[in-house]
């Protein structure tokens, strides 16, 4: 299943609906990549809130994924962790290191309005 | 009079990525309908999606075995990973953390053996690889 990615503002965001194929999530990674330097993006959103697993392949994905899109120039928050997800994250061992998150996409926003205010105002 | 078992052994063909999905999916719905806390449930999702993955990625295919356990008052949940693959070289070292034959994190099995309350491999170089893990409720 592909996940929608909505431009807003300076800003992309990919909300996640269902659970993604590994094939998925490696397409949501290039295609965040790519639309960051086509919409000349600042910041990217990853809503996680629909995932029920991340397993060690996921977020080793998504944590390229915030690497590669740096390495663009732009920020990157993952948003709405769930609780049991976090939980068997920590038990695996696996981390985020160096990759912003926030509780949910208000406060990912925020945080991506704080990290890009001097860009937004040149 | 023996209770009435609603919960059956399930088996999912592993051969595809979409089937990684689908195993974690049974085994989640197998948890919660074995009274397992929804927590535990997510711990045995996750250690599927790894197991049925390694099988993926070492064997091309092989079959999770999605088993309901009793001991005693306790219930629990066994999750069998099989294939037959060309088995693991060292085992010890498989389940280390880091330690990895296919350039990946090499988080996967020590992972694994930290989701489950108890852990058990056995592999035959050229034979295939059976990994058993289980959870109990508390």
């Amino acid at each position: 299943m592909e996940v929608p990615i909505l431009k807003q503002g300076p800003y992309l965001i990919a909300i996640i609906q269902s659970a993604l194929t590994d094939a998925d999530i490696v397409h949501l990674r290039d295609a965040l990549v790519e639309k960051v330097g086509r919409h000349r993006s600042l910041g990217v959103i990853i809503d996680v809130t629909a995932l029920d697993v991340m397993d060690s392949f996921a977020t080793g994905t998504l944590r390229d994924m915030a690497h590669m899109v740096l390495l663009r120039g732009a920020e990157t928050v993952i948003v709405g962790i769930q609780p049991d997800v976090a939980f068997a994250m920590v038990h695996m061992g696996l981390k985020m290191e160096g990759v912003a998150t926030a509780l949910d996409l208000e406060e990912g926003l925020a945080y991506l309005d704080q990290r890009t205010k001097a860009a937004r105002h040149r | 009079m023996k209770p009435l078992e609603l919960a059956t052994e399930t088996r999912v063909r592993v051969e595809s990525e979409l089937d990684i999905v689908t195993a974690r999916m049974r085994g989640r719905a197998l948890a919660i309908q074995l009274g397992l806390r929804p927590t535990s449930a997510t711990l045995i999702a996750t250690a599927i999606s790894e197991l049925a993955r390694n099988i993926l990625l070492y064997a091309q295919d092989g079959e999770i075995v999605l088993c309901p356990i009793e001991r005693g008052a306790h219930k629990g949940l066994a999750v069998i990973a099989r294939d037959d693959g060309p088995g693991i070289r060292d085992v010890t070292r498989a389940i280390e953390d880091g330690y990895s034959t296919s350039g990946r994190l090499g988080m996967g099995l020590p992972g694994v053996r930290r989701l489950m309350d108890e852990f058990h491999i056995q592999s035959r170089v050229g034979e295939g690889t059976t990994v058993t893990v289980k959870k109990w409720n508390e």
